[in-house]
């Protein structure tokens, strides 16, 4: 899929951009106390076209970098995809409550600014017996003191993990792909911020950090993946990636919205393997995903174990 | 005669289950998994082990409000039912099957199961219920008891989580 | 090429050169620029919270902007065509200013991408080679690609034909002919391929109609030349450069009838939305009516559809055409109405509702409408700095002999 560039061509780049940003340097950016990282920061190449061994060096510049900004220990993972693994999700409406563990299981798990908020999940509820499935007449700001409400339902909403993704498709830089897992991950560092991926995809899944993010450091998750939930900072998209630093691993936990949900609405696995619980769900119950007509062809399915 | 009836029943039993096994290994039902990581069952403190009262009591099976220890029990779980439609009067334990069998409270879903086969099924396929821990390793799974208490089942509505900040309240 | 890049610099010094009111518009704009500047350098710093674009709108008016002004610099074209396919004299002369005009566009189109970016300084990620140019797939590479080639055709045509006029020559055709037709397919390109992409997001169906593309070409061939209108008698006051009024009467014309072509695809596309009547009618439902009680654009859609319903008769009727005072109401009624929708009408309801069906009703803060006037007076002054600079050539006010020798005359405006 991903043309490799042929290390020459890489090298020019980098020489003809040390140029081009020695002339910035006067004017743009703070020359005399300019650390090195921060120039490695800038020169950086696209996460993909690193060798292991540049891999190797960004990590270290970034947990040192994030050792100093926070003053605790970050570690960054660059776990590959498994082979023969093909990641889906299920949800069971029939025993979604509305409850909002998970959008803040999430938030606890993946380091989201805390202020200003970013949740990367989002609960809609609806009311039963209206039309829903254009999610037009959902509310996501429903406040009542216990759910589930006897007159509502309710349908969380996170990035679809298409496998064919708008949002992959539109972006200039290639910033975001699709690994051979199907999970579509972000190098933040290689994100501009045009969020022409926001206006892409179907399901509000992306989130930008309009500022820097706030977070306290008591509150860090330091177990972190570079493509995952790691740190981030302003001016770049950010959204759910199957919590990448807990299922890229062997064995490798669950993601931590399937752990936080109090009913069992959650369910996760290995798409190519038919002993799965998300293969069962497929195979047993009544499955639909969101937006079909778009063809984004989703690896979330939303399920009714009963009822429905 | 009673006794070679019941052990020929349970052999017969034992067979069927076994040509289940067979028939569901074929297909792509995943069976019970060789370990299932359960956690204790959640009893209230103290209550456990139950013969620390009961041994010596007589057994009254008289449908009645419970007094004592119990009274936090009004039965809303199978219209008509009693006590010993699970526990074990003769030692408590226990539980007891339908058929007679002899269920320990950490197996109890066999009990649950007798009446809710389907949802047994799928807690065992990992469909029903909630399952932590690792997702192509070990598994833990909740007894049926540990979401849904067992005299009145039906899952207690929850305070949900603050909703989300509205955008023009993000500054 | 010693020659050409002093004579740039002789040339250049007219610049600086002016009388009291072009002092005080420099200032004028200069002001605006600055107070632009220090309100990026605060979004720079805090990042674009300082905006009111957030998840659920995550355009707004930076590329509002952006999109109006890529229409203004394709409408260089429609100058283009009958000057040089059909050499009709009036406008051929004046092409020159309809040029400028798109370099100056496309450069506040860039200025307009480069302030809404989060990461402004990894521009180089989105270039080829250097970078990951996403290609073909991302319609905004496609954007880039023909952007800075639209920039350049155009650079390279309006430097040629000044440098040539310097030198007191007749510019060659066979050297820009290929230029000038390539220009011509080339600034439908730009404005085409900008629709495409809003046109390909199927997650946003008020933008995801085959109608885009075409209702962009459309109204970018009204409000360019409303532009150039103006533009064209503030020149020929200000300066010795003559316009034929048969050139400035044709182009009104010809805004007639894209107006016309504007107005009549804006029906179909209402027609189609509201007759149907299905769920992917509500944004634009939200633009011209409202939306549980969301109202904020109505009053602008509804100026801008009046306005320009308006300036389509004043430009229809050769009475009303050909009346200065009707001639100038209609260019402004233009320029007001496309930018209004084809700016922030276009843009916002793009996401209103969002995917998600939330509706959070975008408008700007004052920040953001800041750094857009410091973007529209830096246009400006880049305008008048390239009149300023080209004008004295063309009139042949400053011409250079081809010798070594620095002989010539140049008598400042």
């Amino acid at each position: 899929m991903q043309d490799k560039k042929t290390p020459e061509r890489s090298i020019q780049r980098r020489t003809f951009l040390k140029g081009a940003a020695l002339g910035l340097a006067a004017t743009a950016l703070p020359s005399r106390d300019a650390e090195a990282s921060i120039w490695e920061a800038f020169f950086q190449k696209h996460f993909r076209e690193m060798s292991e061994a540049e891999i190797r060096k960004v990590i270290g510049r970034l947990e040192q970098e994030y050792e100093q900004k926070y003053k605790k220990k970050i570690t960054v993972g660059i776990e590959k995809p498994l082979p023969g693994v093909l990641f889906g999700y299920g949800l069971d409406l029939s025993r979604c409550i509305g409850c909002r563990r998970c959008v803040y299981g999430c938030v606890d798990e993946n380091n989201q600014s805390k202020d200003p908020q970013i949740h990367w999940i989002t609960v809609l509820r609806f009311k039963k017996g209206e039309k829903w499935v254009d999610l037009e007449e959902s509310e996501k700001y429903y406040n009542p003191s216990a759910v589930p409400e006897e007159e509502y339902f309710y349908m969380p909403v996170q990035c679809q993990q298409c496998e064919n993704p708008p949002c992959v498709r539109v972006c200039p830089t290639q910033a975001t792909w699709k690994d051979e897992d199907g999970i579509v991950v972000i190098d933040y560092n290689w994100c501009i911020g045009c969020r022409y991926c926001m206006a892409a995809c179907p399901y509000g899944a992306r989130r930008f950090n309009w500022t820097d993010p706030g977070r306290k450091t008591e509150e860090l998750n330091t177990e972190t993946h570079y493509l995952g939930n790691r740190p981030r900072f302003k001016g770049v998209v950010e959204k759910c990636t199957f919590c990448i630093q807990r299922t890229r691993k062997e064995p490798g936990r669950y993601p931590a919205c399937v752990e936080a949900c109090p009913v069992g609405a959650r369910k996760f696995g290995n798409l190519l393997d038919p002993m799965s619980e998300i293969r069962y769900a497929i195979e047993h119950k009544r499955v639909f995903r969101l937006k079909e007509d778009l063809n984004t062809n989703p690896k979330f399915y939303y399920f009714f174990a009963y009822g429905g | 005669m009673k006794k070679t009836i019941m052990t020929l029943l349970m052999l017969f039993g034992l067979l069927l289950s076994a040509a289940t096994a067979a028939v569901r290994a074929d297909t792509h039902e995943p069976d019970v998994p060789k370990k299932l990581f359960v956690p204790p069952p959640p009893f209230t403190p103290g209550i456990y082990p139950c013969s620390q009262c009961h041994a010596g009591m007589p057994v009254d099976r008289n449908p009645r409000k419970l007094q004592g220890m119990h009274d936090n029990i009004a039965l809303k779980h199978m219209p008509g039912g009693w006590c010993f439609d699970c526990h074990n009067p003769n030692n408590r334990d226990t539980l007891r099957l339908a058929n007679g069998k002899i269920v320990r409270f950490e197996e109890s879903y066999n009990l649950c199961g007798q009446c809710h086969g389907t949802i047994l099924r799928e807690w065992k396929a990992g469909l029903h219920g909630k399952r932590t821990g690792m997702w192509n390793g070990e598994k833990q799974y909740l007894l049926c008891v540990h979401c849904h208490w067992p005299h009145d089942p039906k899952f207690k509505p929850i305070q949900p989580l603050p909703p989300p900040v509205r955008p023009s309240d993000i500054k | 090429m010693k020659n050409l890049i002093r004579n740039f610099f002789i040339a250049g010094r007219q610049v600086l050169i002016g009388d009291k009111t072009y002092y005080a518009w420099i200032a004028f704009l200069s002001v605006f620029i600055l107070l632009g500047l220090s309100a990026y350098v605060d979004q720079l710093h805090r990042g674009l919270i300082t905006t009111a674009m957030r998840d659920q709108a995550s355009w707004g008016l930076y590329i509002s902007n952006f999109t109006f002004l890529v229409g203004v610099a394709a409408a260089a074209v429609l100058l283009v065509i009958p000057a040089y396919l059909y050499n009709f004299k009036p406008i051929k002369e004046i092409v020159l200013f309809g040029e400028l005009l798109a370099i100056t566009a496309i450069i506040m189109c860039i200025l307009f991408i480069m302030v809404d970016m989060g990461r402004p300084l990894r521009v180089w990620h989105i270039l080829p080679f250097i970078g990951s140019m996403h290609f073909p797939s991302s319609l905004l590479a496609w954007d880039v690609v023909v952007l800075n080639g639209y920039l350049a055709i155009n650079t390279i045509i309006v430097f040629y034909v000044l440098y040539q006029l310097s030198i007191g020559k007749e510019y060659k055709m066979s050297v820009i002919g290929p230029l000038i037709i390539l220009s011509i397919p080339w600034a439908v390109s730009i404005h085409t391929v900008t629709a495409f992409l809003y046109n390909g997001l199927s997650a946003r169906p008020f933008w995801n109609a085959s109608i885009l593309a075409p209702r962009f070409l459309a109204s970018a061939f009204c409000s360019g030349p409303a532009i150039m209108l103006i533009l064209f008698q503030l020149i020929r006051k200000k300066s010795d450069v003559e316009i034929d009024d048969r050139a400035i009467f044709k182009i009104a014309e010809l805004i007639a009838y894209a107006m016309g072509l504007n107005l009549f695809l804006l029906g179909a596309e209402a027609f189609k939305e509201f007759y149907s009547g299905t769920i992917h009618s509500y944004p634009i439902e939200y633009l011209y009516f409202g939306l549980h009680g969301k109202t904020a654009l109505v009053p602008w859609i509804w100026s801008a559809t009046i306005l320009n319903i308006t300036a389509f008769f004043l430009f229809l009727f050769p009475r009303t055409r050909e009346n200065f005072t009707t001639l100038n109401i209609g260019c402004i009624f233009v320029i007001i109405g496309v930018y209004i929708e084809k700016g922030m009408g276009l843009i916002v309801p793009g996401f209103v509702p969002d995917t998600l069906g939330e509706i959070y009703e975008y408008i700007p803060t004052t920040s953001e409408i800041v750094i857009t006037m410091g973007i529209w007076a830096l246009g400006a002054m880049l305008y008048t700095v390239l009149l300023k600079f080209a004008v004295p050539i063309y009139t042949g006010k400053l011409r250079f002999e081809m010798k070594e020798q620095k002989s010539y005359k140049a008598s400042p405006s």
